[in-house]
């Protein structure tokens, strides 16, 4: 008994289980900090490779379209301009068809199980690899869409986007898959805003006589604004980056052309197609290629994550 | 006047009737490419599928006979997911901890969130061409150059932002008694965390990070030039340092082939890839649904 009595008085913490503590403690930390430093490595290693290209042709790299390996002359306007184009209109088609999916989940119109197999089915949309959905555009799309290409350009000719014949790949099957793509981002973000706005507002909406429709347009809506604006900012985060599917289909040639229904290029779709073959200093432009994307990705997504932040509900 | 009964032709009611349809339109819409690419892939896939898919190496594109099988790149997808997530899992896990556990909401935790916020939002492809600069063109790993090693480190960091976002999450949900509990008995902290909180927290940890994984299998974008692609069996561990096929990959070369048989090999390997990820899907779905349900306090 009295033992005992001493063993449990004298119970300290030794000095090795305080190590081991400080230890894990600080192991942890720098894993965590490993974060910031592969993406500070990401940064610095991009920047630095590109520096040659950079340092020989400048800003004129973003605003010429000259790409020759032969002569060593590189510019990337193409693949900006075909990243921005896509990107942006494909865009513009998800944002009222992502939207109104999500209206369409958070409403009452069908019974809860419908709506959550319709949530399911587009969040599982998201899940199909984008290799995959390239093949798929490629032998089941393309065909597809090709009569109706062929009218487009016939009936509508005139217009400078639908200018040139339709030769299979072009720009507006990859806007198409990336509309695919974006769904399930912006889908899923509206829906979830949409359902954090808190049911009073509906209630006091429904109270003075607005009609349902009227409800969600001036009062749930604006609402979930913040919310809806930054999932869209991620999915053109999501989409300037987006390599494989876009590379399959777009048909990748550097020869600038207004039209979507001619082969484009992007940024993207350049480095899948020619990292692997480059040398010299094509490697170098294609790394400035490389950080203008990554720059455009990074600005997209940090200013997403500012409007959270700013403009995060506050109900 | 019934002014108080509903009145269809009113302009109200039949702009509601029209919103009300355009949106099931735009929700048709939305499920339509789903159920179009997983019947293509069942059809056009599925019908490929036999035993020798899973024991031959495919044959170079040209013979236009036999493509062959895809198992290099069934092993070589398990073994590069397989790294990645050797790399990912701890190092996100550990992080995730300090975040959770350690951090107090100071500069430091709030700059690693928005780090690995930003990380999650870099393009998949630049993940390949960071590590090409840094391990393929410098040939560190023993002088290889393009190797299965590569490849599984730029697909892992993609999947750090994942992991350390899910065990982050998952921790914080772990209710502060346990920990108060665990700490009023004496224990030290890093026995609270690994007793207790953390498999407290595995289930939810767990699904994220499969879920992780599964994404990983089907990325591309960062093997194309760091793994690139081979036609041979894997034999050893010594292949680690070598070029090494994927599903993925192989469905990029093999869709642009002008052969059809290549073609085919590429909807098999679609077919392979896209069931086994659905499948993870959906399995951590009602998973999910049935923690849901039976939750303990």
């Amino acid at each position: 008994m009295e033992e005992k009595l001493i063993l449990f008085k004298n119970r300290k913490r030794f000095g090795i289980e305080k190590n081991i503590d400080i230890i894990f403690k600080n192991t942890t930390l720098v894993l965590s900090s490993l974060v910031a430093i592969v993406l500070f490595g990401i940064i610095l290693v991009v920047f630095f490779q590109s520096f040659e290209s950079f340092s020989r042709y400048g800003l004129n790299f973003l605003v010429t379209s000259e790409w020759n390996p032969v002569k060593d002359e590189y510019g990337a306007f193409t693949a900006i301009y075909g990243t921005l184009v896509t990107s942006l209109l494909s865009l513009l088609i998800t944002i009222p068809l992502g939207v109104g999916t999500a209206i369409f989940i958070t409403e009452d119109f069908v019974p809860k199980f419908v709506r959550e197999i319709v949530g399911s089915f587009v969040e599982l949309l998201a899940a199909v690899p984008s290799v995959v959905l390239g093949l798929w555009a490629i032998f089941v799309l393309e065909p597809f869409f090709r009569d109706f290409f062929v009218f487009l350009h016939k009936f509508f000719g005139w217009i400078p986007i639908l200018s040139s014949e339709p030769a299979g790949r072009n720009s507006l099957l990859a806007i198409i898959i990336l509309v695919v793509m974006l769904l399930p981002i912006v889908t899923s973000i509206a829906r979830d805003t949409l359902n954090q706005v808190p049911k009073k507002l509906r209630n006091a909406a429904y109270g003075i006589g607005a009609s349902r429709w009227k409800t969600i347009f001036s009062v749930i809506l604006p609402a979930a604004l913040s919310g809806i604006m930054a999932g869209v900012l991620l999915a053109l985060g999501r989409a300037m980056g987006e390599t494989m599917a876009v590379t399959m289909i777009i048909g990748n040639s550097n020869a600038f052309s207004w039209s979507l229904l001619s082969p484009g290029y992007t940024i993207s779709s350049m480095l899948a197609n020619q990292f692997g073959e480059a040398d010299g200093s094509q490697v170098s432009s294609l790394f400035y290629a490389a950080f203008v994307l990554m720059i455009l990705s990074l600005v997209v997504n940090i200013f997403a994550q500012w409007l959270v932040k700013k403009f995060s509900l506050k109900y | 006047m019934n002014s108080l009964y509903y009145q269809k032709k009113l302009s109200r009611n039949v702009v509601d009737k029209f919103f009300t349809f355009l949106s099931l339109f735009c929700a048709l819409i939305a499920i339509l490419p789903l159920i179009f690419v997983v019947t293509y892939i069942l059809i056009k896939g599925g019908a490929q599928i036999n035993p020798d898919l899973f024991t031959l190496e495919p044959n170079p594109p040209g013979d236009d006979l036999d493509a062959g099988g895809i198992n290099p790149a069934l092993i070589g997808t398990l073994v590069i997911t397989t790294i990645a997530s050797i790399i990912s899992i701890p190092v996100g896990v550990g992080g995730g901890i300090y975040l959770a556990e350690y951090s107090k909401g100071g500069p430091f935790s709030k700059f690693v969130r928005f780090g690995v916020n930003v990380l999650a939002g870099v393009p998949s492809i630049i993940a390949g061409v960071f590590i090409y600069a840094l391990i393929v063109s410098t040939k560190i790993l023993f002088g290889s150059m393009y190797s299965g090693l590569a490849g599984g480190m730029a697909l892992s960091i993609l999947m750090l932002p994942t992991v350390i976002k899910t065990t982050d999450e998952g921790l914080n949900l772990v209710p502060n008694e346990l920990r108060y509990a665990s700490l009023g008995i004496g224990a030290s902290m890093y026995t609270t965390i690994l007793k207790i909180t953390l498999p407290t927290a595995f289930r939810s940890i767990a699904t994220g990070v499969v879920l992780g994984i599964a994404r990983a299998a089907g990325e591309t974008a960062p093997l194309i030039f760091t793994a690139l692609f081979s036609y041979y069996y894997i034999t050893g561990f010594g292949d680690l340092f070598y070029e090494m096929g994927s599903l993925a990959v192989l469905i990029y070369n093999f869709a642009l082939e002008p052969y059809d048989a290549q073609n085919k090999l590429a909807w098999a390997a679609s077919f392979i890839l896209v069931m086994s990820i659905l499948t993870v899907n959906i399995l951590s779905r009602i998973l999910a649904a049935f923690t849901e349900k039976t939750k303990r306090v």
